[in-house]
């Protein structure tokens, strides 16, 4: 685990309901995925070739690897280190492998994305 | 409250027990493990495929670290228990933890028999049992210098088998007269000591070892007769001993194993034992089928239920040696109340010998043809009277009732209750039942639902062959590997296809060739942008989302999510300029480590993806590029000095190194490709185990291929001689661009060449020279539209998105 490390990023409030913008969903390409560095570790949000976005903790079950850098096909994607398959839906390990990663709420508004503060809040990183 | 269960050991008697312990009653027990070996539990059946490169751990891991988190079990890897206080009802492990129990399952396993003789404990003397014994050999084993294996049984064997397949000259001593005389008589042995030998491995039998030489370490065994016989390992496989010592200490009644009854209880109210240190009915057991027998009955035994306890049953002996087959069980000794019933096919290889009492089999022995084992072990099971079928009986089932069955009428004639898997005790009719009621459709869901030839896989065939009879025409066992789950087809009928239907984008392979999934997977996604890159290389524009993640950022990500970076030294030449940038660089970023590769440049180890654009930009501006060592492509190209500086260099090694590797670079190909020049046949470039190597000659360039000095080792072979270095370029290109087009992803060259015949590779790139110049032209074009700098380009702004976070998030503050 990273804990807890201050960063330059701009600060924002808490509790239920309330949203924190990340950027516009076309800065990720389909089938691909950014970062978004917060205090308590990455958090990598993917966008599926059908346009869907999911965000999860960067961080594979299996020796932490970064999600984020793998490929995506449908609602999955491929840890680079080695080749586990996690659910971008669930965050559940596929196939035979088990173990899952945190999943954060996000939405889209008018080509904007913003990811779930209670989610965020709730994250021990 | 849930009682606490602490299992001592964590192999896959133990293992099995969870698994139907927590079917039965989950959540009665918090368990808690401890395991000496520090890892998850493993299929330790697969290991001597893991030794001879058919598979490797990772594939045999059977419950993963997720496992045990999910079930809420604590796994203590690497913990042996030193003690069991019965009184207290704990356990004591040697890093100083104890753990209360409310029920204990000793599962210790077993422990080699080491030989009591001098030199047994020097460096270089192996056991074979676990994960770590292998990897101990795979070591050894690159020195590809002399293995010794005591002990002809069943490990010894596979362990020599292995060994050799690595490359060791391995030679087996035996203490008896045939190899594996507990399983087999001495006439299938002498077939099995002959097929053994013929594979290259020496066996001597009546071989009586006195003492293992040595100062340091190994340097041969002495046998009885005085002879000595040199080795640099020795693998002793003389057989394994119940490992009951703890138990004994602990008070428990222990003979050769640690007594338990039929429903695996100890002497000890509250403590089992299962596995290979347990000895029940008078039997110990060291095959895995009547381990897992062990853990159904203890898991019920643990679950409080009633069950009629274990029951001895006979366990089919296999040999995992690939292209041997034999087939043993029961009793085989002659005896005056005993008949037997003998056939030889000396041609074919064949024996096969059948045991009767009173009309009953007792015993088989079948080498050779191994078809029929499972129906002599069924007739033995049952008793079954064999009088009516005795003329027919030894040409197995296929014979019996009149004409000859073929091999899908004979598994169709098998009763339902004929056990096909015999490690986990499957019978023909829980497979075709799992078939029909869960609709299964691929080997892999037959093994995932009911664990038939999942394990050791020797009745891959018959399940297969169940599969057909059910599935009928859906099932095609025949058929080529598909490329991937997404497909049925191969990697060569995607490939002809690509080109035959001018398929030019991803998502138009899919369609066209009806994948089953929207996208694709990370499989076959890279092999898919490969093939079309090398296909259409000025229309196809790369897919970088379909690229692993190394190609795509164009650098090596490492273990902790950063990348290190390789730049180009053109044959391994560099300068005081280059260097100083190098140091400048490393100084800059803070780069923790710089290693110099086995490919003659420099690696920097440790750098940030986010800095991974200004560290270029600094390198390009010393003229550096990338050095693709990150790609399926062309890595490096080493060279020596040759006549520039080297007394005994006959050609411009350098210089023809540094030609090819400015010709070559840029290019993708379906697995890497590492390259080497010799400037005399000395070959201090180590050319002869590269995918294409040159060894310079005074008469001209002796061009070689098809080498490997990776997971497998293999010396080169010679594609040709030329007279000069400009038709030494053309044929290695050539030969590379044939490669590129008929390649399977991620398949060397080596590999490639095994599939298609060196002889037609001599033919196409040595003796035509029309084709050798149609390849050769073919990869000059597609290197118009591949020799771009990457590390420049990303230096310029392209997908500036990767280096990048999107946002950055501070700390959260409360609502106002």
């Amino acid at each position: 685990m990273t804990g807890v490390a201050a960063n330059d990023g701009p600060t924002w409030e808490t509790g239920p309901g309330r949203w924190i913008g990340i950027g516009s969903a076309n800065d990720i390409p389909r089938r691909g995925a950014r970062c978004v560095v917060t205090p308590q570790g990455r958090i990598a949000v993917f966008r599926t070739i059908e346009n869907r976005y999911f965000a999860i903790e960067d961080r594979c079950p299996h020796k932490a690897g970064p999600l984020s850098q793998g490929i995506v096909h449908g609602r999955a994607v491929t840890c680079p280190l080695h080749n586990w398959v996690i659910s971008l839906e669930s965050g559940e390990a596929e196939g035979a492998d088990e173990g899952s990663v945190g999943t954060f709420a996000l939405k889209v508004e008018e080509g904007q994305l913003f990811i779930s503060a209670e989610a965020l809040a709730g994250w021990a990183g | 409250m849930a009682e606490k269960l602490v299992i001592i050991g964590n192999g896959m008697a133990p293992g099995r027990m969870l698994e139907h312990l927590l079917e039965e009653t989950p959540g009665r027990y918090r368990v808690t493990i401890f395991n000496a070996e520090p890892r998850v539990n493993y299929d330790r059946i697969m290991l001597s495929p893991v030794l001879s490169g058919e598979t490797d751990y990772e594939q045999i891991i059977i419950h993963g670290d997720g496992w045990y988190i999910k079930n809420g079990i604590t796994l203590y890897k690497g913990h042996r228990i030193v003690a069991i206080d019965k009184a207290a009802k704990t356990v004591r492990s040697d890093r100083g933890i104890t753990e209360p129990y409310d029920k204990l399952v000793i599962a210790t396993g077993s422990v080699p028999v080491i030989l009591p003789v001098p030199g047994n404990n020097l460096p270089g003397v192996l056991t074979y049992r676990d994960l770590d014994d292998v990897n101990a050999m795979l070591l050894a084993a690159q020195s590809r210098a002399k293995a010794v294996v005591i002990g002809g049984g069943l490990l010894g064997l596979e362990a020599a088998s292995g060994l050799n397949a690595r490359g060791m000259e391995v030679t087996v001593l035996h203490l008896m007269p045939t190899l594996m005389e507990r399983q087999l008589d001495a006439a299938a042995g002498y077939l099995l000591e002959r097929a053994i030998e013929q594979r290259g491995i020496k066996v001597r039998t009546k071989a009586n070892t006195r003492a293992i030489l040595g100062a340091d370490r190994v340097e041969g065994v002495v046998l009885a007769d005085g002879s000595v016989v040199p080795a640099t390992l020795v693998v002793m496989a003389a057989g394994i001993k119940p490992n009951a010592e703890l138990a004994k200490d602990a008070g428990l009644h222990v003979n050769r194993g640690i007594l338990v009854d039929a429903h695996l209880q100890t002497s000890e109210a509250d403590i089992l034992a299962l596995g290979e240190c347990a000895e029940v009915g008078g039997h110990v057991y060291g095959l895995v089928a009547p381990l897992y027998e062990m853990a159904k009955v203890a898991a019920a035994n643990l679950a409080g239920r009633e069950t009629a306890g274990f029951v001895h049953s006979d366990t089919p002996t296999k040999l995992k040696v690939s292209g041997i087959d034999l087939f043993s069980i029961g009793d085989f000794a002659d005896g005056e109340d005993r008949e037997e019933i003998v056939l030889r096919d000396a041609a074919a290889g064949v024996y096969k010998r059948v045991i009767l009492k009173d009309n009953r089999i007792i015993g088989t022995v079948l080498f050779g043809e191994t078809s029929d084992g499972a129906w002599f072990t069924g007739l033995k099971r049952k008793a079954a009277n064999v009088a009516e079928m005795r003329e027919s009986l030894i040409f197995g089932q296929a014979y019996q009732g009149g004409a000859a069955l073929s091999p899908m009428a004979a598994v169709a004639a098998l009763a339902d209750d004929a056990e096909i898997c015999g490690c986990n005790g499957v019978s023909k009719g829980k497979i075709t039942g799992a078939i029909r009621a869960k609709g299964l459709s691929s080997l892999e869901d037959v093994r995932a639902h009911t664990k038939a030839s999942a394990s050791c896989g020797s009745c891959t065939g018959l399940v297969e062959q169940l599969m057909t009879l059910v599935l009928g025409g859906q099932y095609n066992p025949a058929a080529v590997q598909p490329l991937c789950g997404c497909t049925a087809l191969g990697h060569d009928e995607v490939r002809r296809l690509i080109k035959a239907k001018s398929l030019k984008t991803i998502s138009a392979v899919m369609q066209e060739l009806e994948w089953k999934t929207s996208c694709g997977c990370a499989k076959c996604r890279p092999a898919l942008n490969y093939y079309l890159v090398c296909d259409w290389p000025d229309e196809y524009a790369d897919d970088y989302q379909s690229r692993f993640v190394n190609e795509r950022v164009h650098a090596n990500i490492q273990k902790d999510g950063t990348y290190s970076v390789v730049p180009r030294m053109w044959g391994g030449v560099t300068s005081a300029k280059e260097l100083r940038a190098i140091a400048d660089v490393v100084e800059k970023f803070e780069i923790p480590t710089v290693k110099v590769t086995g490919g003659q440049r420099i690696d920097m180890l440790g750098v940030r993806k986010e800095d991974l654009p200004a560290v270029w930009a600094e390198l390009g501006k010393a003229g550096f590029v990338s050095g693709y060592a990150y790609a399926k492509g062309l890595r490096t190209v080493k060279t020596c000095v040759g006549t520039d500086w080297c007394r005994f260099g006959t050609q411009d090694s350098t210089g023809l190194g540094i030609r090819i590797e400015k010709f070559m670079w840029g290019s993708w190909t379906p697995a890497k490709v590492k390259m080497a020049v010799s400037g005399c046949p000395r070959n201090c470039a180590e050319a002869t185990c590269k995918d294409v190597g040159v060894i310079c000659v005074d008469s001209g360039y002796e061009i070689h291929f098809a080498g490997a000095a990776g997971l497998d080792i293999k010396g080169t072979e010679v594609l040709g001689v030329v007279k000069t270095e400009d038709e030494a370029l053309e044929h290695i290109v050539a030969l590379v661009e044939m490669y590129r087009e008929q390649g399977r992803y991620l398949e060397r060259i080596y590999k490639w060449a095994r599939r298609v015949g060196l002889d037609e590779i001599r033919r196409q790139i040595m003796g035509d020279s029309e084709k050798r110049k149609a390849y050769f032209d073919r990869f000059v074009f597609s290197q118009r539209f591949a020799q771009a700098d990457p590390w420049a380009e990303r230096v310029a702004g392209k997908d500036e998105h990767e280096f990048q976070p999107m946002a950055e998030i501070g700390l959260p503050v409360a609502a106002a």
